[in-house]
């Protein structure tokens, strides 16, 4: 499948950037990482409105939530590690607990930040933020996914948690795609399994599929960007349709999306599911297509963990 | 730029003669009672750390802040922080007397189902201005209540009451750095300064000393006071609210329990309620009308 790929960090900024055009009470606050979080475009355009806290994570949490407290619609962005991992405590109590409306937008998540290593590599932020009450959760597949999910969140009052990657990520979307909060998108159909993704997974998840046809098994396509609240209905749609599930995301595979997703089929619909993610180890520096594979967030993986999905149907 | 407008010479005179003082003094201690009383009746909270703050929250919601217990949502409000969450018994029972519910919901205090939670709930209680309790957190918050103030041009202030033990936060600093970094003359923080913290004295657990200096070091106007004493909490606060340019600290410095004999500067009533008939000896200590 050939890609056009983009970075979706942008999506943010130029996001951000319009919502600061459109309502005076967008403002925006950094941890001394606004180049790589693109908030530096914010600044250059709304300086009065932009707070560069330094390096104080935590400080940042607590100050969003104040200026919230004053009717403001707040992004905090910072990487990922830092934003739900550092400042977990400040994001519970001050900010998912009042429900206050700060947005945090979370860059550099996951595996593929890369050289870094295990240091920076945030594989538990969707588990810390989904068992927050009040909180929504979402992490895009690409650019355009960021664009409109970040100008969706500024109108829909409350706490938010968004996940952004590093790298460049193929492009899913265009200009035309209506996100909408807690509803999946179907991107291919199919009847003999479902293939659940999420963040860049979904660009896999798609080739999958087409390796899947080739072996004669139909497999359809969700993006679940919004891990929270969960679009149930699309999950039991898809286990009630094709009777198998398979996962896939850039996270811990414990109670990450597959997790999310695990729980809705318990409830409301059993059937057979395999999870694709990080196993429950820290990450290790290294290019980031080189990690992917290391640690098994593969198309081959995926197209596996289908075939036995399938293989486990009664 | 820093600079005092009104002379303070001419308002001690002023605070010296001021009226108002008895009938401040009374209500601070009926704040005292409604403490204890709520405390009983909960069987745990913390009077200590709720008896050290009564007069600075006195001081606060009857003559220095600008509220309207008819309109908790007041947007022109005075914005107040309790940093220190665990002193919920002592704002509650200051948000009753100031008329934001009924002083008789007091006694619901941590029970199933109340408005009055452990600590400080916003969405759950009227003149709640933020949630508190994890430590050290308040401060960004009042942080962030100062930037939104000055964004929408608006002449609001903003307090924060710290506790000393929690002071131990990093937060707290992180915090501290960023108020005079941001040059926010519209904030005022309060350092309950009762010397002690659940383990012991925090000279002897985890040294603060020299406040005064620290604090000064990280870009504040400081002042100390004693805690207890209205009229030099009043001057702290106009001097606080004059001073323009940086943010003030008021250091009060106040007894831990103050008020009762058996619970001045005593570790054990740090989160312990009060029995009945320890109750009942610390009302009659306190006198004054019921």
């Amino acid at each position: 499948m050939e890609w056009v790929l983009k970075n979706m960090r942008p999506g943010f900024g130029e996001a951000l950037v319009e919502l600061g055009e459109k309502y005076q009470q967008v403002v925006a606050l950094n941890a001394d990482l606004s180049g790589s979080t693109t908030t530096a475009m914010f600044d250059s355009a709304f300086p009065e409105r932009f707070f560069n806290v330094g390096i104080a994570e935590q400080n940042m949490m607590g100050i969003s939530a104040g200026l919230a407290a004053t009717g403001k619609i707040v992004f905090a962005s910072t990487f990922a590690m830092f934003a739900a991992g550092r400042a977990y405590d400040q994001i519970r109590q001050s900010i998912a607990y009042p429900k206050l409306n700060v947005k945090i937008v979370a860059t550099h998540a996951g595996i593929t930040v890369g050289g870094d290593g295990a240091s920076h590599q945030m594989h538990e932020d969707l588990a810390l933020m989904r068992v927050l009450p009040h909180m929504t959760v979402i992490a895009p597949a690409d650019y355009w996914e960021t664009r409109k999910a970040v100008l969706k969140v500024a109108e829909t009052p409350g706490p938010c948690y968004i996940r952004l990657g590093r790298t460049d990520t193929p492009l899913i979307y265009d200009d035309t795609y209506d996100f909408q909060i807690g509803k999946a998108s179907r991107l291919r159909d199919g009847e003999d399994v479902t293939i659940i993704a999420v963040g860049l997974m979904v660009a896999k998840a798609l080739e999958a599929a087409d390796v899947l046809k080739r072996k004669g098994i139909s497999a359809r396509v969700v993006n679940m960007s919004t891990i929270k609240p969960v679009d149930k209905n699309m999950i039991v749609e898809a286990a009630r349709e094709t009777g198998a599930i398979v996962t896939a995301e850039e996270h811990n595979m414990i109670v990450g999306m597959g997790s999310a997703v695990a729980e809705v089929l318990a409830d409301y619909e059993p059937v057979p599911q395999r999870r694709v993610g990080i196993p429950d180890v820290f990450g290790e520096s290294g290019e980031s297509e080189e990690l992917m594979e290391a640690y098994g967030l593969t198309v081959e993986n995926i197209v596996e963990n289908a075939k036995m999905a399938v293989s486990m149907k009664r | 730029m820093e600079m005092i407008l009104v002379p303070l010479e001419r308002m001690d005179y002023w605070y010296d003669i001021d009226p108002a003082l008895p009938e401040l003094r009374s209500t601070a201690t009926r704040a005292r009672k409604w403490i204890l009383r709520s405390i009983c009746e909960a069987g745990s909270g913390h009077p200590g750390g709720s008896l050290s703050i009564v007069e600075i929250l006195t001081s606060l919601y009857f003559r220095v802040m600008r509220h309207d217990p008819e309109n908790p949502l007041w947007e022109d409000r005075d914005r107040f922080v309790l940093s220190k969450g665990h002193g919920a018994p002592g704002l509650y029972a200051i948000l009753a007397l100031s008329g934001y519910f009924d002083e008789e919901e007091l006694v619901t205090l941590r029970k199933l189902g109340s408005r009055l939670q452990g600590h400080p709930s916003m969405n759950k209680t009227p003149g709640i201005d933020m949630s508190t309790g994890s430590l050290g957190q308040g401060l960004s918050i009042a942080i962030g209540m100062a930037l939104g103030a000055r964004l929408d041009r608006k002449d609001y202030r903003v307090y924060c009451l710290l506790g000393d033990g929690e002071s131990q936060e990093g937060q707290v600093w992180e915090a501290s750095m960023a108020a005079s970094h941001f040059k926010l003359d519209n904030l005022c923080t309060i350092l309950d300064r009762n010397q002690l913290q659940i383990d012991g004295p925090t000279e002897k657990i985890m040294s603060l000393e020299p406040t005064f200096s620290k604090f000064k070091a990280f870009g504040w106007h400081v002042i100390e006071v004693n805690g207890h004493d209205l009229k030099e909490l009043l001057r702290a606060f106009h001097e606080a609210e004059t001073y323009k340019g940086k943010p003030t600290l008021i250091i009060a410095n106040t007894i831990k329990g103050k008020g009762v004999s058996f619970m001045e500067g005593s570790l054990k009533f740090h989160g312990k309620a009060p029995s009945r008939e320890e109750l009942d000896q610390a009302l009659r200590e306190l006198g004054g009308e019921a």
